[in-house]
């Protein structure tokens, strides 16, 4: 049995039977990113000292049967956009290059009081832009079933972790799919939950109003776990959603005789790979015989949710990123004693190229003149879109769409066109701009061994039902755990 | 529409950026192709809609005006790339 390829909920079994230790347990992960990581590149730091005293802490807790929960002894890793006390913090960015966070995020201080493992800090996109994990400053993650292929973006490290057996789970953040499109990407489960679920305190801001923190797990049990432990109420976040955390974990077993799933015709398109398209329809049968009635329904503002997103997401973006000025942390370059030089050659050599180019769009669509046409206009018709969801939740419970146009694409496929790139996230940016949440579940892989995502949409503060249909979907098709080989 | 450099470096000093001369050719072209397409927008007729910045009802958050534990000064200036006593320098601003 190898201890690093079992799911949460098997281990954590194991744990709490003492049949296994979390030293030994995290042993074996460091072994085994010792042995894989030199060829997929998913983390770009990994702390085993730290985490080895953290196991022995857990062992401890668990003998001592001591506020003991699923997670205390597994060993995750998380993206390295989550600040983590006295440990490098980079955004995948030069400009950060030596930050070291004198504080937690509060996602990090959550899986520390469930007793979790922190193995190290995963690879993406810098500053959480893009959908390769080609944009990041230090390295590119090779995806785990293909190895000339990018894991998807921006959490790429992350789902590379989780699919190639690194770690038993991940957090990641989602902007505009940046969890959900690497999951289906890398044959893993992936959640961004409802906008305001997982405290952004100590996230690195990317959009302020659409980032969103979740986990990716290899089973959507496991994404329960890792849900209920990092949701819930932080007043050290303004836009924190105050509200019950249910116990996702029991209510995701009920099955979905009668749940309603809306099929959005505008999900279905031409351009859209064979494959992707036959797998999802595959899934739909399946609910469908699990009982589930399935209902056409119609988004009709998607084909405008791509441009509102880069609008909106690059001009907070320009905002956020103001704060890199080689003042108070992170990269100074001054040759000339001149503070306005100063500024702007800390950017030019601290910044990467697609970080720049969403500055400059972010700015000049905020700069005078052009506000009303492009932020303005976005802003409105990102309210459309929200509405469209609020209308389709009237005659659904869920919505089930493919998570991407295509499986996983090859290096430097797409890196010379940025609206190309841009498009890639076409199924999954509506969900952030409407603050629902969303899962990318595996749904079977191409002729070619590349996995496939189904992508299940849920009501505001609903990531019950989302996950109930998706633990339904993961039971009846059958799909056993598959791991790459590596 | 497209927009010319001209744009690109009032943009780029905004955004206090020092782009090269390779990076102004290339982001005049690849802005201009991006503000084209997101010019469809401009098909929907919007009047009337009121814009959603955030998703969740935004309430400036007060809390008790009671001490609380803060990072010391040491930690807050740990990462300055330069400082004096509990000050972050900077070069010189006023001539």
């Amino acid at each position: 049995m190898d201890l690093n390829s079992l799911t949460i909920h098997v281990l954590s079994e194991k744990l709490s039977k003492k049949e296994v230790s979390s030293v030994e347990a995290t042993k074996a992960y460091l072994e085994r990113i010792g042995a894989v990581d030199a060829r997929i590149k998913a983390f770009l730091i990994v702390t085993a000292d730290n985490a080895l005293r953290q196991a022995e802490e857990a062992d401890k807790r668990r003998a001592q049967n001591n506020n003991v929960t699923p997670l205390t002894g597994v060993p995750v890793s998380v993206k390295d956009i989550f600040c983590t006390k006295g440990i490098r913090t980079t955004c995948a960015s030069k400009i950060l290059e030596g930050f070291v966070p004198p504080y937690d995020s509060t996602v990090v201080a959550r899986l520390k009081e469930a007793g979790a493992v922190i193995l190290g800090k995963n690879n993406m996109d810098e500053f959480a832009m893009g959908s390769s994990t080609e944009n990041s400053a230090f390295q590119k993650t090779a995806n785990p079933w293909a190895l000339d292929r990018v894991p998807g973006g921006s959490s790429g490290g992350s789902a590379a972790s989780v699919a190639a057996l690194e770690c038993a789970a991940s957090v990641g953040t989602d902007t505009g799919g940046s969890i959900r499109q690497p999951a289906a990407l890398c044959g893993v489960v992936g959640f961004k939950p409802t906008y305001g679920r997982v405290s952004r305190f100590g996230m690195l801001a990317f959009a302020s109003s659409l980032d969103q923190a979740g986990p990716f797990t290899r089973d959507t049990r496991d994404s329960a776990i890792m849900l209920r432990t990092l949701a819930g109420f932080d007043p050290r976040d303004s836009t924190s959603i105050d509200a019950p955390v249910p116990d996702y974990l029991s209510e995701m077993e009920k099955g979905v005789k009668g749940l309603r799933i809306g099929i959005p015709k505008e999900y279905f398109i031409e351009g859209m790979d064979a494959e992707v398209e036959s797998s999802v329809r595959e899934a739909l049968k399946i609910l469908e015989k699990e009982g589930a009635v399935l209902v056409p329904i119609t988004l009709p503002h998607t084909e405008y949710a791509v441009a509102v997103y880069y609008l909106v997401a690059t001009a907070e973006a320009s905002s956020n990123l103001a704060r890199y000025d080689g003042v108070k942390y992170g990269l100074r370059v001054n040759e000339s004693g001149n503070l306005l030089d100063m500024y702007k050659k800390t950017r030019d050599r601290g910044f990467g190229g697609e970080v720049k180019r969403r500055i400059m769009l972010g700015t000049y669509s905020l700069s005078a003149g052009y506000y009303d046409a492009y932020y303005k206009k976005a802003s409105e018709v990102r309210t459309l879109i929200k509405n469209d969801f609020e209308a389709a939740f009237k005659d659904c419970d869920v919505i089930v769409t493919p998570t991407s146009p295509t499986p996983a694409f090859r290096f430097g496929e797409k890196v010379a066109d940025p609206l190309t790139m841009y498009l890639s996230d076409i199924f999954t940016i509506s969900c952030n701009l409407a603050g629902i949440p969303g899962i990318s579940i595996p749904c079977g892989f191409t002729k070619d061994n590349l996995p496939i995502g189904l992508q299940i949409l849920g009501k505001s503060l609903d990531e019950a039902t989302v996950l109930r249909a998706a633990r339904a979907y993961e039971r009846a098709s059958g799909a056993s755990l598959k791991a790459p080989a590596l | 529409m497209s927009i010319t450099k001209k744009d690109v470096l009032h943009a780029a000093e905004l955004a206090r950026l020092e782009l090269t001369a390779e990076e102004q050719d290339l982001y005049t072209e690849q802005l201009s192709r991006i503000l084209n397409y997101v010019e469809k927008l401009s098909e929907l007729d919007t009047k009337g809609v009121a814009p959603t910045t955030y998703t969740v009802p935004l309430k400036t958050v007060m809390r008790a005006d009671e001490a609380k534990p803060s990072l010391s000064h040491g930690e807050a200036l740990s990462n300055a790339p330069d400082s004096d006593k509990d000050c972050f320098k900077v070069p010189k601003i006023i001539e």
